[in-house]
């Protein structure tokens, strides 16, 4: 027996290719998925569907990312895509993992070197610090975000610098830089091309490596219509990206300075290493005489042997590529130019003292566990309501603020995906389960919550109270869920049926029929 | 040997045949099998969110009953994963530490254990898609998960296939988890059933009459998804099929 799809037809939640009928049902059909999932996909609709907007967010007040995912699957087109398309992903690192025979060995090797080199934090950043100024490289320290970015603007106020061009960096993310920047008069334009959409829409990136995932070619058309002229009709990938270049090199010729971030940081050598595909980051840091990098301290590594380990595994793990186009190393300033490193805390040295989850500055920002994860591919990015998002950001957002992102360690099946495809070996849904705990401790989530745990903790200690509690098979329906599930069947059966109670319990069946064993 | 049969909550609740296949597929190997009455649940639902304090007299319980046992088998992966792997609300005695070590899931007991080699009365004429759970996927270990470069091997396809008449059938995304995760169904209720909707579609694509898991709670969350949007999938436990019901 097979399924038709007209038995599928009529569910809103299904898979839309499932909905196209006949041809796009295909797609499965023989156990292959399409390569690139939207360029297959049928409008489901005449007009495009507006893109759903991510968690909002109020200040310290916990972020409610089940709400933000829910108005995300209510637009299927965007979820469906967005999950097919990190999927595909997924698939392509899997590919790039069995050319690799000996994967779990560099794994192991990878986490090996951040767990020595973090252990090891202070020696390897002095090492670093003395070589790069050998270099003739200007070594910042910044404690927060604040001070990273008033120490940008000072090095940008020094050179009398206007406007500045910058890569992808998930660390000015962090240090809400742009915004910082556009309050003290300086122009700032993403080189990126997914940073630049985002950028355009002001939005945050919504995937660490691939920021504007979550968009719809229909939406960027959209975005790009009503900020740089294009014709809103036409979504033609090369179209978009040809107007985008088009608008946006000139600025980059103009720009007084260029900011990138880095991959990783070499102790030995005092250089750093910046990977992208779109070449970007070299125009960033050669096109204006001013280099400025932004790292995070913990993207330090020994010495350039251990670059190999850790380059093999990025972006296998992240796109599902052997190599990024451009891995590029950056030694020191050019003939009369100037580069400058500020590296940043912003509360790492305070992560490596918590002792569940300091191992979280292993992460290499590949994006792997967020591409696997089937919360996150279903929620999009910007559910979460925070600079990081996926997995890795439900260990690492409380870190910054527990009672903002109380919420997020919530937000997982705790399948374990993601501790599986992690290039360094984090044990990422460990610490998602200990953060529950820690939160619990914390007091960081609803009394109802705990209310109704520490009712359900009594009445299953007490077996007599329980058995009277589900005594009959009815009665078993109507409690037994609110202890195995917490709050019951009103949130389970809201979009599922509940199941149908058996005539007999286990336990009254075994009385009946083994009454004599004990 | 003498097996302490170890029945949670909610099978004891909803899925009574399964206890029952567990039972008398254990006593066709000639074991003594008793099943504690005085047993609740192992804690997990507790400490699933975060409330590992409030489990501790559950946990308590737990040992109290199943103390003694040469074994400990229970037809529950997630259940299991939590005695194994996170049963610490209790001080770690040695008579805690004993009951943990020897408790099992059905699979790897009749697998690693009992190292069962036929189930000449079973027989079961059907196409299933199997659902491995993301506890025994990747907690317990009983499959290669798609994520890692290893040799390739499944327990519960090594017990199915000496199964009469069985086919399987392979969704696209084999090891994708269905969206249950204990309270996390009732948490993020909307991408919970979203995952499991893609699931049970995932399966139903591939060709599958049945869905067979190790499992209840999966099946549980499966079945709750697939009567919602009119998939017409049934779902058994790898108990039932071993222990010769042909459905
Ligand atoms: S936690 Fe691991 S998988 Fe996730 S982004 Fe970091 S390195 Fe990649």
């Amino acid at each position: 027996m097979s399924i038709s799809p007209e038995q599928l037809l009529d569910n809103s939640m299904l898979h839309p290719e499932v909905l196209a009928g006949e041809d796009a049902y295909g797609i499965y059909r023989n156990g292959h998925r399409l390569d690139h999932a939207e360029g297959a996909s049928k409008p489901l609709r005449s007009r495009p569907e507006p893109q759903p907007r991510g968690a909002k967010v109020h200040g310290n007040r916990p972020v409610n990312q089940a709400e933000a995912a829910g108005r995300f699957i209510a637009a299927p087109e965007h979820e469906k895509m967005h999950d097919e398309r990190l999927w595909d992903l997924r698939q392509k690192r899997d590919r790039e993992m069995h050319h690799i025979p000996e994967w779990e060995e560099l794994r192991a090797l990878a986490s090996a070197i951040k767990e020595h080199t973090l252990t090891h934090l202070d020696e390897y950043l002095d090492q670093f610090e003395t070589r790069a100024r050998a270099n003739g490289i200007h070594v910042h320290w910044a404690r927060d975000a604040a001070e990273h970015n008033r120490i940008v603007h000072g090095i940008l106020s020094d050179h009398g610098a206007k406007s500045l061009i910058k890569s992808k960096s998930m660390l000015t993310e962090e240090c809400g830089f742009r915004a910082y920047m556009a309050s003290v008069g300086i122009e700032v334009v993403e080189t990126d091309l997914g940073e630049r959409i985002q950028q355009l829409d002001k939005e945050d990136p919504s995937h660490v490596v691939v920021p504007a995932v979550h968009k719809l070619r229909t939406d960027v058309a959209n975005v790009f219509a009503n900020t740089i002229g294009t014709d809103p009709d036409n979504s033609d990938v090369h179209y978009l990206a040809e107007a985008q270049r088009e608008a946006t090199r000139p600025l980059i010729l103009a720009a007084d300075a260029g900011m990138t971030g880095g991959n990783f940081v070499v102790a030995e050598t005092g250089t750093f290493v910046v990977c992208t595909n779109e070449g970007n980051a070299d125009l960033s840091a050669n096109v204006p005489k001013l280099h400025i990098a932004s790292i995070g301290i913990e993207k330090i590594i020994p010495r350039l042997e251990h670059l190999a380990v850790l380059v093999r595994l990025l972006s296998r793990s992240a796109l599902g590529s052997p190599m990024t186009q451009y891995t590029s190393h950056f030694r020191g300033p050019r003939a009369g130019g100037e580069m400058h490193v500020v590296l940043v805390d912003n509360g790492r040295s305070e992560r490596l003292g918590l002792e569940e989850f300091w191992t979280s500055l292993k992460c290499i920002r590949c994006g792997a566990c967020m591409n696997t994860c089937p919360v996150y591919r279903r929620s999009g990015g910007l559910s979460y309501g925070a600079t990081y998002s996926g997995p890795i950001g439900l260990i690492i957002d409380p870190t910054f603020n527990a009672r903002k992102y109380s919420n997020l360690p919530f937000a997982s099946s705790l399948n374990g995906s993601c501790t599986n495809v992690c290039p360094v070996k984090i044990n990422i849904h460990e610490q998602i389960y200990a953060w529950r705990r820690e939160l619990v401790k914390r007091h960081d989530v609803p009394l109802v919550k705990k209310a109704a745990m520490k009712a359900a903790g009594e009445l299953l200690s007490r077996p007599i109270a329980y058995r009277a509690a589900i005594a009959s098979a009815d009665v078993a329906l109507a409690h037994l869920p609110r202890f195995v599930i917490y709050n019951g069947l009103n949130a389970w059966g809201k979009h599922r049926e509940v199941p149908h109670p058996p005539k007999q319990t286990f336990h009254s069946w075994y009385k009946a029929n083994r009454g004599g064993k004990q | 040997m003498r097996i302490g049969l170890f029945i949670p909550c909610y099978i004891d609740a909803f899925f009574p045949k399964v206890g029952i296949a567990t039972l008398e597929l254990l006593e066709r190997f000639g074991h003594e099998v008793v099943y504690p009455r005085d047993q609740t649940c192992c804690g997990q639902p507790m400490a699933n969110s975060g409330f590992n304090a409030e489990c501790a007299a559950t946990e308590a319980l737990f040992v109290r009953n199943f103390s003694g046992f040469d074994y400990v088998v229970g037809p529950s992966g997630s259940c299991v994963h939590h005695v194994r792997d996170n049963f610490d609300a209790i001080e770690q005695s040695a008579e805690v530490k004993v009951v943990r070590a020897r408790t099992y899931e059905l699979v790897e007991f009749l697998h690693d254990i009992l190292k069962v080699d036929a189930f000449p009365w079973a027989g079961f004429p059907h196409r299933v898609g199997l659902h491995n759970s993301c506890g025994t996927l990747r907690r317990l270990k009983h499959a290669t998960p798609s994520e890692l470069h290893e040799p390739f091997f499944s327990k519960p396809m090594d017990l199915l296939s000496k199964v009469d008449g069985i086919e399987f059938v392979k969704p696209a995304r084999p090891d994708e988890c269905c969206g249950f995760g204990g309270t996390f169904s009732v948490f993020e209720e909307v991408v919970s059933t979203k995952m499991g909707y893609d699931k049970v579609s995932d399966h139903a694509r591939a060709g599958a009459e049945y869905i067979v898991s190790a499992d209840s709670s999966c099946l549980m969350h499966q079945q709750g998804c697939a009567e919602r949007i009119g998939v017409p999938l049934k779902f058994i436990h790898i108990a039932e099929i071993l222990n010769g019901a042909n459905a």
